[in-house]
């Protein structure tokens, strides 16, 4: 039985091929964790630097956001950091992709926004505050996008259960009388 | 226009103005066409700004994600864009194909193609079709969903679902193509430019439609890239950008066809990209039909990842095997523990999913990459200093789903 890992982009460049924008990263901010899979490129940066590195970024040609997201490493094996922050890049010139990850922990989770970079990150960067608590600094409308403003909890973390804490049966019902 | 386009979406000055008038248009309002909100700031019938809000049909899909397996969860994908659900489905499966790094076959890939490009009619049917309906052109909308209806019927002849189809698997499809479907297809094909021509005729050069989408809800190349867009939104603002040239996925790379752009970036070249996009589906279809590769669509039971077929579990103990493997709990596929991204070209945008796999055959996150957010928010940006009958025009050419919007 063939394991599936060999069927699939055997093409792609092997993590220690020259990469410009690699190189441009670690000549202005040292070593970083980079990583390729399945012919996708992946550099892991510091939380504290990520704005600058994505500034380096666009100014280097990916001038697309297409996603921020966030995925909460508590039950994840081996992880040793609570939030993985998630900026996938794409150029729309020459097609290229990079995935940007930064880590940030509890009790504050915090990272810079770059809404001053692309317009695109202010709802993204809403909704992972609405779904993750994580939060912007610098960011102009830092409200919840999907929940009801009212709403407590962080819904995406792990620790949420899937059928809620009891928000919908507990909810305020305001009768005709008390209207 | 009188009004200066403000630097971010809230302006703590205009909502101070107490002489302005506040319209709440939505959550359910006949032109939404979905539910969604906007809370309009009017001076007189000109929209000084504009306050969309979301979340009216937040269903937790992306929590659900983590909870259903990768088989399972191709139900919820077809609740998130119900104007293509198909679209979806093999977005959704190809994500999870990109994780596990299974390769399809060609016949399962070229079936995923052509099954995709008469979502993405039905899609720009709909979608022009209300942009028509809310500029006042019925009959233009009928003549939309009665096509619609018909590439419905090919769908349920293939799957049995007219609506949410849930057709892909991993490693393949649920359906193979039967004759009666192809033949099907082929009378749509056949049938279907005429139709085409008949809608370019009502409305391309009719004046009440010009009128009321020309030079409305403008977006720029440079403001297009920054805020995002993708998919006809992008190409009618100049952004050439099409993932079906630009990664090519399934089988694309084998395909002839353009790539449709504008340069106005107005409601009027939205409606035409869709248009011509509908005209290249066609095209995409027709070659993907007529060269259609013979052998299985499934991937093979080696793999271990899609269900063997009947023939296959009765008369070898490879199948039985497999067939016994897939359907325990505690086997399944071989999943890395691994992040990747994957996106195809959906209908209304860049459709993608980063899934986080931890060794189950359930995502440890399954985050989507839902064009609709994007476009709904930069809303306020397109019609600022427009009319509020412009509203329905500009919120109609951006082809939102509300399902896809809150998930």
């Amino acid at each position: 039985m063939s394991s599936p890992s060999d069927t699939l982009h055997e093409s792609s460049p092997a993590p220690t091929e020259a990469n410009p924008h690699r190189e441009a990263l670690e000549q202005a901010y040292g070593p970083l964790e980079y990583s390729v899979y399945r012919g996708q490129q992946r550099v892991v940066v510091p939380a504290e630097k990520s704005f600058d590195v994505l500034a380096l970024l666009k100014q280097r040609g990916f001038d697309l956001l297409v996603d921020v997201s966030c995925v909460d490493y508590l039950e994840y094996r081996g992880a040793t950091d609570r939030y993985g922050l998630i900026y996938l890049l794409a150029s729309t010139t020459s097609n290229e992709r990079l995935t940007v990850r930064a880590f940030v922990n509890d009790p504050e989770p915090a990272i810079a926004s770059v809404v001053p970079l692309w317009k695109a990150a202010n709802w993204l960067e809403r909704e992972v505050w609405d779904m993750f608590g994580i939060h912007f600094t610098g960011h102009p409308d830092l409200r919840r996008l999907v929940m009801p403003e009212a709403f407590t909890a962080h819904p995406l973390r792990k620790d949420y259960p899937l059928q809620g804490r009891g928000e919908r049966h507990n909810f305020p019902v305001i009768t005709r009388d008390h209207s | 226009m009188s009004i200066a386009p403000a630097e971010h979406e809230a302006h703590p000055e205009s909502r101070s103005e107490d002489y302005l008038w506040t319209l709440n248009f939505g959550p359910q309002h006949p032109a939404t066409h979905t539910t969604l909100r906007l809370v309009l700031k009017l001076e007189g019938e000109r929209v000084v700004d504009a306050d969309p809000e979301m979340g009216y049909l937040h269903s937790g899909f992306e929590k659900i994600g983590e909870h259903l397996t990768f088989n399972q969860y191709v139900t919820v994908t077809d609740r998130m864009n119900y104007i293509s659900p198909m679209a979806n489905n093999v977005a959704w499966h190809h994500a999870v194909e990109t994780l596990l790094g299974i390769e399809l076959t060609p016949r399962g890939s070229y079936i995923r193609t052509i099954i995709a490009e008469l979502a993405r009619i039905s899609d720009h049917l709909l979608c022009n079709g209300a942009v028509g309906l809310d500029t006042g052109a019925f009959t233009f909308f009928l003549y939309g969903f009665y096509q619609r209806e018909v590439i419905y019927d090919i769908f349920e002849t293939l799957c049995g679902a007219r609506f949410t189809n849930s057709y892909t698997r991993v490693g393949g499809v649920s359906q193979d193509f039967t004759p009666l479907v192809i033949e099907k297809i082929r009378s749509f094909l056949k049938t279907f430019p005429k139709t085409l021509d008949d809608m370019e005729r009502l409305l391309n050069r009719n004046r009440i439609f010009v009128d009321r989408t020309k030079g409305v809800g403008l977006l720029t190349k440079e403001e297009a890239i920054n805020r995002g867009a993708t998919g006809p939104v992008a190409r009618a603002s100049g952004v050439t950008r099409d993932l079906r040239r630009d990664e090519p996925y399934l089988a694309y790379a084998d395909l002839d066809f353009q790539v449709c752009c504008a340069s106005a970036g107005d409601c009027y070249a939205r409606y035409l990209v869709r248009m011509q996009e509908m005209r290249e589906s066609l095209k995409i279809v027709e070659q993907a039909l007529e060269n259609l590769p013979a052998g299985p669509v499934n991937v093979g039971i080696d793999q271990r990842t899609a269900l063997p077929n009947k023939k296959q579990v009765y008369s070898t103990i490879e199948g039985t095997i497999s067939h016994f493997e897939l359907a325990m709990s505690n086997r399944g596929f071989e999943v890395p523990c691994e992040e990747t991204y994957a996106a195809i070209e959906a209908p209304n945008g860049e459709l993608g999913f980063y899934i986080v796999g931890d060794g189950n055959d359930q995502a440890y996150r399954a985050r989507c990459r839902p064009p609709s957010v994007l476009h709904f928010a930069m809303f306020p940006h397109l019609i600022r200093g427009h009319t509020l009958s412009d509203v329905v025009a500009v919120l109609g050419s951006l082809n939102i789903i509300a399902a896809e919007l809150d998930r």
